[in-house]
């Protein structure tokens, strides 16, 4: 590989003018021309999933006619009103319900969820398997087919558009996964550290906190990570969940909501600047978080589908 | 291992540590999924407390109703198409980024830039799905003001006068949230099939092409029989995805709970969503949850069956 390195789409641009290479080996133009052709077609799919990203970004800082204009106007101007009354609209509250909710659930699904799959990956007991087939079988239904009793399971508890009832709710729809997921890990780590914490007469519990959560650490990054955009994205379940019940209750919608919310008053008074300022907002921490970690995302996303 | 778990206090730690995951687990879980199914044979209204059980009324009027089975067959339809698609431009892609670069003496390698384009196509995948509602929903405006339209328009493929409607044109809704899923999706199955596809020793490849086999050979020959078990988890993990649905039609279409027009979007989710808070037909609603969660089991076990083959190790 002694080509000199180019921007893709130039190196592909020059490569499909110049044709057939003068080698004349078979696999080499074989190779060029598929290089060619991936690179068009790679670079395509780049831009579809860019281009109407940006294109919402962008219709932020339009006014209403020129988005309803047309779509390929460009901004007049740059001020970031749009993005000041979307907050007021109740972005900056969604953003906060969701935060209180996740600062709760968060680390309580990987607690209890790690709690659950280390014994039942550790300690083996009569029904050891049961139990575990048992969490396991819960990641294979869809959320909404409890939907109808869970409402009225979380209204005897009294608990509808409270931030504790939506959090034991989130808590309990991701032990299947933790679990699996916890289970498989603990399995691997190597019992000679156990034991010698065993001999040490470090009690059960002990152990369990101060060695193997420690050396559990990736897997439970993975699994955090995989929880973390599970509940951050979730809507079914606020949206049945998070209603206010009386007049005097107050609205505690999550994010999601809020922005199906903002979305659908938008059919009453039109302000779509707000509406695209209220996505983007939404989209920037997702996009910084996931630019900071991409390579855990990527693989604690794909790993924990696979196992 | 089991010497491993001896010592103090073990019977009252196993509890102690299971007994809180498993309460919360039976009681917003398990519980609420058994009661769908019991509710199921009531004709129970989900506002007052009493109800009367109805046998299998609610199947047989289930069967009878044509707004659920045409959402039925909708999400058959997308049973077939949102996988397939999925899964053959995941695999187009992974194969692109993996092995499409040039050929030479250092045999099949990536190309350049791949590890950009895994940035990019992956992104989707951590947006929540009500961010990809009002995106699609922006994108798909039925005047000069969607994205799809403004670009046909200047293309000169779409009349400005007349722009299409796409999300309100019984012939096309369907196909425009498929799409939606598609975009979603693509970019999790391509780093998930990559990922697999680098497991695979470079000497098979080697051996690959010091046989003479060309790159579309050693992809079938090669490379998709040894990540056929991705491809197999993929489409059911797809195929889950396809019968549900509920936030992108629900949000993205006309009508309570979406739909439209005219029931030609409508997906089971749906429905059943409708017929659970609109309706007040709780029971009802339960039966359909029932035969949905019967569904998605048979699917999953047909995916597994029919796509099984021969384990290859290496």
């Amino acid at each position: 590989m002694t080509t000199v390195i180019k921007a893709p789409g130039e190196a592909a641009a020059e490569r499909a003018g110049a044709g057939r290479p003068d080698g004349g080996a078979k696999r080499g133009s074989d190779g060029m021309v598929l290089n060619v052709f991936s690179h068009g077609f790679l670079a395509l799919w780049a831009v579809l999933i860019v281009l109407p990203l940006i294109w919402l970004a962008l219709g932020s800082f339009k006014t209403d006619a020129q988005i309803g204009g047309s779509a390929l106007s460009w901004p007049a101007n740059w001020h970031l009103d749009a993005f000041g009354r979307a907050w007021d609209k109740g972005i900056g509250d969604y953003f906060a319900h969701t935060l209180i909710v996740m600062v709760f659930s968060v680390p309580l699904t990987m607690l209890l969820g790690s709690m659950a799959a280390y014994v039942l990956a550790r300690y083996p007991f009569a029904g050891n398997r049961f139990i575990y087939y048992f969490f396991v079988s819960g990641a294979m239904f869809p959320v909404f087919l409890a939907l109808v009793p869970l409402f009225f399971m979380v209204k005897r508890f009294d608990m509808l558009n409270t931030y504790q009832g939506l959090i034991l709710v989130y808590v309990a729809y991701s032990m299947p996964f933790t679990v699996f997921f916890m289970h498989s890990f603990f399995r691997t780590l190597p019992a000679a550290v156990h034991e010698a914490a065993v001999i040490d007469g470090a009690s059960h519990t002990r152990i369990f906190f101060q060695v193997m959560v420690p050396m559990a650490k990736p897997g439970l990054i993975s699994v955090g990570i995989f929880n973390i955009l599970g509940q951050w994205n979730q809507y079914i379940l606020p949206s049945v969940l998070m209603q206010p019940q009386t007049g005097a209750d107050p609205e505690r919608y999550l994010l999601t909501q809020g922005l199906i919310q903002l979305q659908q008053q938008q059919g009453y008074a039109t302000d779509l600047p707000v509406l695209f300022a209220g996505v983007t907002i939404a989209m920037i921490p997702m996009l910084v978080v996931y630019l900071s970690f991409q390579r855990q995302i990527q693989a604690g996303l794909t790993s924990a589908t696979l196992k | 291992m089991s010497h491993v778990a001896q010592g103090r206090g073990r019977g009252g730690f196993i509890a102690g540590f299971l007994f809180a995951p498993l309460a919360l687990y039976l009681t917003f879980v398990i519980w609420p999924y058994v009661q769908t199914f019991g509710y199921s044979f009531t004709n129970w209204s989900g506002q007052s407390p009493t109800f009367d059980f109805v046998g299998l009324d609610n199947y047989a009027a289930l069967m009878k109703d044509e707004v659920f089975r045409g959402a039925l067959w909708h999400n058959l339809l997308l049973l077939v198409f949102v996988p397939t698609v999925t899964i053959l431009l995941a695999l187009f892609f992974a194969f692109m980024v993996n092995a499409g670069g040039r050929g030479g003496a250092g045999g099949v390698q990536g190309v350049r830039g791949s590890a950009f384009y895994k940035i990019v196509y992956f992104f989707p995948q951590v947006l929540s799905l009500a961010i990809l509602a009002v995106l699609f929903g922006a994108v798909y405006r039925s005047d000069g003001g969607g994205l799809l339209n403004g670009i046909l328009t200047r293309a000169g493929l779409v009349d400005p006068q007349k722009p299409v409607e796409w999300l309100n044109e019984p012939k096309f809704v369907l196909w425009c949230l498929l799409l939606v899923v598609v975009w979603h999706g693509v970019g999790f199955y391509l780093v998930l099939f990559s990922a697999a596809m680098q497991s695979i020793p470079k000497d098979i490849y080697e051996a690959a092409l010091l046989d003479g086999a060309g790159r579309a050979q050693t992809f079938f020959k090669v490379t998709l029989p040894l990540l056929w078990d991705s491809v197999q988890t993929s489409a059911v993990y797809l195929g889950i995805a396809a019968m549900d649905m509920f936030v992108l039609v629900s949000t993205m279409t006309s009508g309570q709970f979406g739909g439209g027009p005219d029931h030609h979007s409508e997906v089971m989710a749906t429905v059943l969503m409708r017929n659970f808070l609109y309706f007040g037909k709780s029971g009802y609603a339960c039966a359909m949850g029932v035969v949905m969660l019967a569904l998605t089991m048979i699917l999953s076990l047909v995916t597994l069956r029919a796509t099984r083959r021969e384990r290859i190790e290496f």
